[in-house]
């Protein structure tokens, strides 16, 4: 049994109950780096190279949390998902694919890195040879890996049929490690649709957005994300665009945003970007204009490493109560 | 059609005479300047690479001029690089030009439309298609030429005695070049240019140091995105080679020319390739760089530049590795001609004291 430490950022908040129903069901422990803080965000900043922007920094500050606390840090490669784009070649940001190299180069006494390279394009079965790839290393055979992704699929679905019910990834996380209840998540008393849309790492940060999410809820305003939104409908949305974009997260993003702008009951959107974030500047001017175009009102928060709570809020009250006398003079 | 193009270092001339064989006229694009730049910095997202900034500055510029249709380059990612055509044409209705971007994608991507966009140009301006391949075929031949005359300014400019001479004499050759209206006119032109280049006086007593340049392509191109910088370091005395150059593909005397080959060089330090860009071109290259015995390597990449960050982050380890000083400058809008002037003193002074305390142990070895 070996430890194996996962940090609670990227891709983490869509494809943790995978990876952790995997491992477990292999018979080993896997550690989750704490969420976020100022101290992970500061040994971040430290370690990676300055230019990067936040999440990759903030990456870097969760890895380092991980030294003593586990036998392997599972940093997969993670290089595409589905063979989607115009020419078929979306991959996740370069920033991703370079992820575990730069690690490597950055921090010291790493712990070994487990770097299994996830590329879906070829089909679906290339998860399942992943898998086994990183069983192979950890030393077991074939067929308890099988039984194991087996185990892991079905937990994922379980879990993305929570976010098909509206259930946002940070609750829906919650939900499966039973730390909540479905019954328990409130569903009412909100009187205003605020779609949210952005990099799941952002959004469902807390320490990123400064408590963003929470701030909507306290102001009345029930959150949408694109990741409750199904494939089917987020890939519809290609065709209002000239050309897709080359990044996973980004199509999502675009596409959740495209789609929201369209549905008359919801009032506002709003983009939340990291600092530096290289696809973001096509992202955010792209929902920008198009937002224009469908005459929805469009709110950009921009985050970094000196965001303070009260900035944050001040631009968010402001939206809302925009919002609110749209909605009041209609 | 009044067809205009990005500026891309010297490039234009050969894209100029391009578009105009054709049967169009061309929109020269201006040198990028600081009101390219500034035009740029209004109207594009905040976080875009100064490429990006560059080149909306240059189609808002020659839109001025009355260009209806500009002609560029796609992409298939994952640098953001292929995307810019479209958030351009985005961002230029909004501003109610009318000007219409056609961008080249890769052709193996999508072929038929490769094809379509060439039929459109060639049809627009009346020739026929074996006219048309001859006009592809010299325009090439120009862009060769340049690249040749560049690479040899770049050779004599540390041994020149007359500071400037050399650029001067670039220009000249340049020019030559840019009168040239047949293959073998500009083989002639070439053979002239070379000689009027290799005739500036030279002192090659002198032993420079050699610089190798790496980094995303825009800036390592555009001189007058990256402040001349391959001009600043020959005149300070240091020979430089970069790794690019729009004809690199098809030259096997270059130390940098198959991409294959640098994938697999770069490989013990980054797994993955490609990751968009030259990012891991940048890694491989130091590499070759150091065993051809250059003294240092220059990173020239945009602010923000995805690859290049990558790149950057793991430089410092193949630094170590082959001993080998790497310089990082990340170029934007902010930056200044001093600024880059002052880090490259400071970087070529450790690069000849480096040589000197090697030159030493030798000795006393």
């Amino acid at each position: 049994m070996a430890k194996i430490g996962i940090p609670r950022t990227l891709a983490y908040f869509l494809y943790f109950p995978f990876w952790q129903a995997f491992f477990t069901e292999l018979g080993h422990q896997v550690v989750v780096s704490p969420p976020t803080t100022k101290a992970i965000l500061d040994r971040g900043v430290e370690d990676a190279v300055n230019d990067a922007c936040i999440p990759i920094k903030i990456y870097h500050g969760h890895v380092a949390k991980l030294i003593g606390k586990a036998d392997f840090i599972f940093s997969p490669r993670l290089v595409s998902l589905r063979r989607h784009g115009d020419f078929g070649t979306e991959t996740f940001c370069p920033k991703f694919l370079g992820l575990p190299d730069m690690i490597r180069v950055a921090i010291d006494k790493l712990p070994p890195v487990i770097d299994t390279r996830i590329d879906l394009k070829p089909g679906k079965e290339e998860l399942l040879k992943a898998c086994q790839e990183t069983g192979d290393m950890l030393g077991h055979e074939g067929k308890e890996v099988l039984a194991a992704y087996k185990k892991a699929l079905a937990v994922q679905k379980r879990f993305n049929q929570l976010l098909a019910k509206g259930v946002l990834p940070h609750l829906a996380l919650d939900i499966i490690e039973g730390k909540k209840k479905e019954e328990d998540l409130n569903r009412d008393g909100f009187d205003l649709n605020i779609a949210v849309v952005g990099y799941p790492y952002v959004i469902y940060d807390p320490y990123v957005n400064v408590g963003l999410l929470k701030l909507l809820e306290k102001e009345k305003a029930r959150v949408y994300t694109q990741d409750i939104l199904s494939n089917k409908i987020l890939n519809k949305q290609q065709k209002y665009i000239p050309k897709s974009l080359f990044w996973y997260f980004s199509n999502r993003a675009v596409y959740g945003g495209l789609y929201f702008m369209k549905q008359k009951d919801i009032d506002g959107i709003i983009h939340v970007t990291a600092f530096a974030c290289g696809p973001d500047s096509m992202v955010d001017k792209l929902l920008e204009i198009e937002c224009n175009k469908h005459n929805k009102p469009y709110l950009t928060v921009s985050v970094d490493e000196h965001s303070g709570e009260a900035g944050v809020r001040t631009r968010i009250e402001a939206f809302v109560d925009m919002l609110r006398y749209r909605r009041a003079t209609r | 059609m009044k067809i205009s193009f990005p500026h891309m270092g010297h490039s234009y001339i050969a894209f100029k005479w391009l578009v105009e064989n054709i049967g169009h006229e061309c929109i020269v694009p201006p040198e990028p300047s600081k009101r390219t730049l500034d035009l740029g910095v209004r109207y594009a997202p905040e976080f875009a690479c100064i490429p990006f900034k560059i080149l909306m500055g240059t189609y808002l510029e020659v839109a001025e001029k009355g260009a209806e249709v500009i002609i560029t380059s796609g992409g298939m990612g994952p640098c953001r690089a292929g995307y810019y055509w479209v958030m351009h044409q985005y961002i230029l209705n909004e501003l109610g030009k009318d000007l219409e971007i056609i961008a080249f994608e890769p052709p193996l991507c999508d072929l038929k439309d490769f094809w379509r966009k060439l039929h459109r140009l060639r049809k627009s301006g009346g020739l026929s298609v074996r006219e048309f391949i001859q006009v592809i075929k010299t325009a090439w031949e120009k862009i060769k030429a340049i690249d040749d005359i560049e690479m040899r300014s770049h050779e004599v400019r540390p041994y020149e005695i007359n500071r400037g001479d050399t650029t001067r004499a670039l220009w000249k050759a340049l020019d030559m070049i840019d009168k040239a209206n047949s293959v073998k006119e500009i083989e002639e032109a070439r053979q002239e240019g070379l000689k009027v280049i290799n005739q500036v006086p030279q002192d090659l007593s002198r032993n420079p140091l050699k610089v190798g340049i790496v980094g995303e392509i825009y800036v390592v191109l555009e001189p007058a995105a990256n402040h001349y910088i391959q001009i600043m370091l020959g005149e300070m005395g240091v020979q430089t080679d970069r790794s690019i150059y729009l004809t690199s593909y098809t030259r096997e005397s270059a130390i940098i020319n198959r991409e294959e080959d640098i994938f697999a060089v770069a490989r013990p330090y980054i797994k993955e390739a490609p990751i968009g860009g030259h990012g891991v071109n940048s890694i491989g290259e130091t590499i070759l760089y150091a065993k051809h015995g250059f003294d240092g390597v220059v990173q020239l990449a945009p602010f923000a530049c995805i690859p290049e960050i990558v790149a950057k982050s793991i430089l410092p380890k193949v630094s170590r590795d082959y001993d080998i000083p790497v310089l990082t400058l990340f170029i934007d809008e902010q930056t200044g001609k001093a600024g880059v002037q002052t880090r490259l003193e400071a970087f070529v002074d450790l690069l000849e004291k480096r040589r000197e305390s090697k030159k030493r142990e030798r000795l006393v070895v």
